[in-house]
């Protein structure tokens, strides 16, 4: 399963790949070129604002609109109770059929900022002004924020014809785990508290549709990067999916995840649809940070670690409580595919692992970089260091004891997943020199003894990449799906130019360049001169956009799939015409020749003329034209989940090795980074510049989870983060200069040797960040296991100390 | 976040200012930086119905020193004041204070008189005005007048301001004597981010190095910046001990009373008050104590 | 009753331009949606993310911040405005895309116009300087060392084109 080039292309001599490269995406954007959502102006096009519920919960008792529509250039106003009748309810992943959700309350509201009814005017300022109008009756019920209680019974149930809050409760036992526990000689158990946050992008989500009646077409275009999107717009529409057409070919301003606006994308269709006019939603701040749905993990950790003496790892028992607010779309799954890496880049041979998703009155959860890794990551770092506090041991000291070896790769974890190669404790070295850990120790002390509260922090986390569907039939087994393909079409036109198609979007990833730099490489062509255009959702083949990490690993190898069959294509032309067989010929950029014979050639024209205009010199059986296109499976998948829950999920794992060295000042409990450094596998870069730049970003994503972001919630159940005055996303003064190390195991599963990288960074910051500020309280017996680490936290950890010492 | 709809002129004079003041009744709201007022009405917390905008009066915008004081036109942009030397030299606390006010983009727009007319409890310059003893002149279609900051503060983004008055200039005591320091500092959760607690000093000290005058103040624990006059004046005499320095600073933080939010207890802005206070107070010395 | 429309002429990256506006129209909204220079974008509408940073007569201003109608009579200058008088990009921009300091691009005319505007003032600042010149401005792709590289990159290239301007005027 997979392609795999021929060995002769040595990645010792890569041509294009792993060499600095100025991204094709770049000198638009430094122009003010960008194409997003709202550069995009439709003749006639009309503006949505919404109507959001003031309440965490409540009975919608009326509407009146008349006030609202009054008002000139107020075009529409659409509530619930058209809208759900018209439209099929959003895709749920788990098997939670009674909870249903729509774009709009359907005569209940379970969460403050939930949209009751969306306006449609000339303009959006006039929208708003409209949307102050609409009067709303509600009859307020009881309301649950906390997700402990609303586990419990007797909980205010925010959807009760399901029954209870648990949306999705899990319990998994892989390898012998009492037994583990039983015989291991130390045993220390932990919470550890992952704030609800998200990665936040600085462009909000956005869509502008518009109906053709006469093509009987509804154009999308959209901030966004999601799965099946083109799909489930159109189921929700009762549309058949040839009547909507998605266009790719917008920029999305960051997504990380999170732009999975299928809620704004129906809501517009439909009133597209309905009004026969073109019409655009873009969230404002408010809208988004409230009524967005885009919320990350919120989750509670309770773990439990048995090991030796010497700190050898016995068994992990980890319980995930993760609260995904008033609904859910595939948010409960980012508990599911950390099970690719439960047990982390550690050797422990049994781990029990039971996940529960509950329900609350709070705005609902979306996918976040990572899909659940950085939270694991976390709970599973603090607990390795708490271990080495118990024993006195150096946390890297434990960290080498267990870390899985080089030798032992390919790897297989107890849950079923096979790691497919690493040499972590190189990687954890190369972090360490790059740092001078040993100065660094130095300093740390130098720094205490000064008076300072200093702590170095070490993290070695996976990033699981490639993408795989292998966690949703494990969370839910009647969701029997195991496709998780990419695709690519590449083209030589008459002219001897070469595009490539591509069918999804991109937010920032440089997949222009990624799949430009992949054929460049294959057809030994200057990348610089091949296109990259994006097909529409009908054109397209399929997809699955850039989740998971994946699309290095399979838009990569789909480009390199179909480039490589061109390629063999101009090998057959020329053997075909040069009168030898395809073993002597000789391809060296673009040109063919008979080994041994120079003379004996034929060069890229020649052949590109044959294969478009001269199909009397073509052989048999190959079709005119020169275009292929190359449609894979994500490479070990396609199985179920076996009957003791075991699976592979993700293909290839990326590891990251953080150092990070922080100082607090004990009186103002002010956390200062100083040093930071990562140290990066990802097997092969196709172009470290994008690499090092997700990483870059991603550690400072981590930074602002670790000690700056949450969405918090007041007892009412309303949202008290909602602004950027409030919600805490760090700037350049937060984020301290970071230093990368690479290093390189190649993928023996991928193209190149590639593996993912779009989640670097984030998957181990926060771990690393927390590790480092537990460092710096350890000499005064303090302890902190809850994100973000606010001052005002640290402050009182720090006085609880003092007092108890006193 | 679109305002609701608003009239809008620009006052081309202090006077035509408050003649549209006084005409136009509560309604209306004097416009300058913008940088508080407009999120404000962006998030459509406020919702005036006409809009005066005074940016473009050039009496507004100056800096001038007279005996003693330096005289700031209400409309001079934050980063001008930053920037200007003779300030730094005469008035150093504005420099001081202005490099924990906002940001770049915030300073080239936002005003001093802005900054103090809107009054939050957290924000910098009203705390200077306060450690100074500024003096606000105030227009309106009746005249002049001029209140010390102290009585220029009320409440949380409240001033004395009537609705028909007009901030017109601030002037800032500069104190004499070669021996002068000064200091500003903050606690925020980002740099440029409002103060959870705040504070700066002022001393001058005599050729032994005792304190002749001196003036400190908290910032963020209160409903109002406020300055401790009093509690300074138990350092005059003194050789500013660190003792004495922490009692003074001490004894200030008892007398806020902070409030709680989700980015600060007021447990810990109590006890930042005293940390900040004596730093301040510290290194104001410090600086004082290094010059001949 | 439709709201009163102001006339408002701006100076636009050289190019006088006149708009008809309401009073609360914001002078983001007045360049992209008006003026259709789309570079200039929004994040926040209340002043904190910094994607709408513009020049207002030489100086970085949040243009979500203003109404286009207190910009009458100023000049704006955007990230369009940025490139050379033929139009292609200038060191700074270049700079960008040598270092890859931006990855969706969103914060990026931003991030120019304050980078920009700190050149103007600072030749060679230090990596605390260009910090500081950007703290203003968020970016969630970066974490922003590409850009400091950048920045860096763009004063050193400056500095050799000045000396060695310098050296041809000798």
């Amino acid at each position: 399963m997979g392609f795999k080039l021929k060995t002769d292309l040595n990645p010792q001599n890569f041509r294009y790949i792993g060499k600095h490269r100025r991204t094709k995406e770049d000198p638009r954007f430094v122009t003010g070129r960008g194409r997003y959502v709202a550069d995009i102006a439709l003749a006639g096009m009309k503006h949505v604002a919404l109507v959001a519920s003031p309440y965490p919960s409540a009975r919608i008792l009326s509407i009146k609109t008349d006030a609202a529509l009054a008002l000139p250039g107020v075009h529409y106003v659409l509530t619930g109770e058209e809208f759900c009748a018209a439209t099929d309810a959003l895709a749920i992943g788990v098997d939670a059929p009674k909870v249903a959700r729509y774009s709009l309350a359907n005569g209940v509201v379970r969460y403050a900022g939930e949209w009751v009814a969306a306006v449609v005017a000339d303009t959006r300022a006039i929208a708003e002004d409209a949307a102050e109008l609409v009067e709303v009756e509600y009859e307020p019920t009881p309301h649950v924020i906390d997700p402990e209680e609303a586990v419990k019974d007797g909980s205010p149930l925010v959807h009760p014809a399901h029954g209870s809050n648990v949306i999705l409760k899990k319990h998994f036992k892989w390898g012998p785990v009492e037994d583990a526990f039983a015989r291991a000689k130390h045993k220390l158990s932990l919470r550890a508290v992952w704030g609800r946050s998200s990665t936040v992008p600085i462009e909000t989500f956005g869509v502008a549709a518009q109906w053709d009646a006469g093509q009987q077409i509804l154009d999308i275009w959209a901030s966004i990067q999601m799965p099946k999107f083109p799909d489930q717009a159109a189921r929700a529409l009762r549309l058949p999916g040839n009547a909507v057409r998605v266009h790719f070919d917008v920029d999305v301003g960051g997504s990380y995840g999170v732009k999975r606006g299928i809620k704004h994308t129906v809501l517009v269709g439909y009133l597209a649809k309905r009004l026969g006019m073109p019409v655009r939603l873009i969230e404002d701040r408010l809208e988004n940070m409230r009524g967005g749905d885009m919320h990350g993990p919120d989750r509670i950790f309770d773990m439990q670690i048995a090991f030796d003496h010497d700190g050898t790892l016995r068994g992990l028992k980890i319980r995930a409580l993760d609260d995904v607010g008033a609904y859910a779309g595939r948010s409960p799954f980012q508990l599911g595919k950390p099970v690719t890496a439960i047990c982390g880049p550690y050797r422990i041979a049994a781990i029990e692992y039971e996940p529960t998703a509950v329900l609350t009155n709070k705005t609902p959860e979306e996918a976040v970089r990572g899909f659940g890794q950085a939270p694991t990551n976390f709970a599973l770092e603090r607990t390795i260091d708490c271990v080495a506090r118990h024993l006195k041991m150096n946390p890297i000291e434990v960290r080498r004891k267990n870390l899985i070896r080089k030798e032992e790769f390919p790897y297989l974890i107890p849950s079923g997943s096979t790691y497919d190669s690493g040499d972590y404790h190189t990687v954890l070295d190369k972090a360490l020199n790059a740092i001078d850990y040993p100065a660094l120790v130095k300093e740390r002390d130098s720094a205490r003894r000064a008076g300072k509260l200093a702590g170095i922090g070490i993290s070695a986390c996976l990033e699981p990449n490639g993408g795989n569907s292998g966690f949703e039939p494990l969370l839910n087994p009647k969701n029997d799906t195991t496709t998780w393909m990419d695709s690519c079409v590449v083209r030589v036109d008459l002219s001897g130019a070469i595009t490539g198609v591509m069918g999804t979007s991109s937010s920032g990833q440089g997949h222009e360049t990624l799949v430009s730099t992949v054929i460049g490489e294959v057809l030994e062509r200057e990348p610089g001169d091949i296109r990259v255009v994006r097909a529409d959702s009908l054109q397209a083949l399929p997809s699955n956009s850039p989740v998971g990490s994946r699309m290095a690993i399979m838009l990569g190898g789909a480009a390199a799939g179909a480039a490589r069959k061109i390629k063999d294509t101009l090998i057959e032309i020329a053997a075909h015409n040069l009168k030898c067989t395809i073993e002597s010929i000789e391809y060296s950029e673009g040109n063919a020749s008979v080994r041994g014979h120079p003379d004996q050639r034929m060069t890229w024209d020649e052949l590109i003329a044959i294969a478009h205009r001269k199909i009397h010199q073509m052989p048999p059986g190959i079709e005119p034209g020169l275009q292929a296109k190359f449609v894979w499976e994500v490479p070990t998948g396609g199985k179920l989940p076996a009957a003791d829950n075991t699976v592979q999920i993700y293909p290839c794992y990326s590891f990251e090795a953080h150092v990070v060295y922080v100082e607090i000042d004990p009186d103002t409990a002010a956390p200062v980074l100083r040093k930071y450094v990562c140290g990066h596998d990802c097997g092969v870069m196709i172009t470290p510049d994008i690499v090092h730049g997700m990483t870059y970003g991603g550690i400072a994503h981590g930074i602002g989870a670790a000690l700056y972001e949450k969405f918090s919630y007041t007892a009412d159940g309303q949202l008290e983060s909602g602004t950027f005055m409030d919600y805490l996303l760090p700037s350049a003064m937060e984020v301290p200069t970071i230093t990368i190390v690479d290093h390189c195991t190649p993928s023996p599963l991928t193209t190149f040797g590639q593996k993912g990288s779009g989640e670097a960074g984030y998957l181990g910051a926060p771990a690393a960040i927390a590790n480092a500020i537990n460092d710096a309280l350890a000499p005064i017996n303090a302890r902190i296991d809850t994100l973000p680490i606010t001052h005002d936290a640290l402050w009182q950890v720090i006085r609880g100390a003092a007092s108890s010492r006193n | 976040m679109k305002a609701a709809a608003f009239d809008y002129v620009r006052a081309t004079s202090v006077a035509e200012a408050c003649e549209m003041l006084r005409q136009d009744g509560d309604d209306v709201k004097l416009i300058a930086g913008g940088q508080s007022l407009t999120p404000m009405m962006a998030m459509r917390l406020t919702r005036p119905s006409r809009l005066i905008d005074i940016n473009e009066i050039g009496a507004l915008k100056f800096i001038a020193f007279g005996e003693n004081v330096a005289r700031i036109g209400a409309c001079t942009r934050q980063s001008v004041v930053a920037r200007d030397k003779a300030l730094a030299a005469q008035v150093p606390l504005l420099r001081q204070a202005l490099a924990w006010v906002g940001h770049v983009q915030t300073r080239n727009r936002g005003t001093v008189g802005g900054s103090l007319a809107h009054a939050d409890p957290a924000a910098e310059l009203p705390l200077v005005a306060q450690v100074l003893d500024a003096r606000m002149q105030i227009r309106s279609t009746t005249g002049t007048r001029t209140l010390p900051a102290a009585e220029f503060f009320v409440g949380p983004l409240t001033t004395a301001l009537a609705a028909d008055e007009c901030l017109e200039e601030i002037h800032w005591p500069m104190w004499t004597g070669h021996r002068l320091g000064s200091a500003f500092t903050e606690v925020s959760r980002r740099h440029g981010d409002f103060a959870i607690i705040e504070a700066c000093a002022q001393i001058a000290l005599d050729d032994e190095g005792r304190c002749t005058r001196a003036n400190f103040g908290l910032g963020g624990g209160g409903t109002i910046p406020l300055a401790f006059p009093e509690l300074a004046s138990r350092l005059n005499g003194t050789l500013l001990e660190d003792a004495v320095l922490q009692d003074v600073a001490r004894e200030a933080a008892t007398e806020l009373d902070p409030g709680s939010d989700l980015h600060a207890s007021a447990g810990y802005r109590r006890h930042l008050a005293a940390v900040l206070a004596t730093r301040v107070l510290r290194a104001a010395y410090e600086e004082a104590r290094g010059k001949p | 009753m439709s709201e009163k429309l102001y006339a408002v002429t701006l100076d636009v990256n050289g190019k006088l331009c006149t708009a008809h506006v309401p009073a609360r129209l914001s002078l983001v909204d007045c360049l992209r949606d008006e003026l259709r220079l789309t570079g200039t974008h929004i994040g926040c509408e209340h002043g904190i993310c910094g994607a709408c940073s513009v020049l207002l007569d030489g100086e970085p201003v949040r243009s979500c911040l203003m109404f286009a109608v207190q910009a009458d009579g100023h000049k704006v200058t955007t990230v369009e405005g940025l490139a050379n008088a033929d139009g292609t990009p200038g060191v700074l921009q270049d700079s960008f895309c040598e270092k890859h300091a931006l990855q969706c691009g969103y914060c990026t005319p931003g991030m120019l116009i304050a980078a920009h505007a700190l050149l103007q003032i600072v030749a060679q600042p230090t990596d605390e300087q260009i910090r500081e010149a950007i703290g203003g401005n968020l970016c969630r792709c970066t974490g922003y060392q590409q850009i400091v590289d950048a920045v860096k990159h763009a004063a050193a290239r400056l500095a050799n084109d000045n000396s060695s301007a310098a050296d041809k005027r000798r």
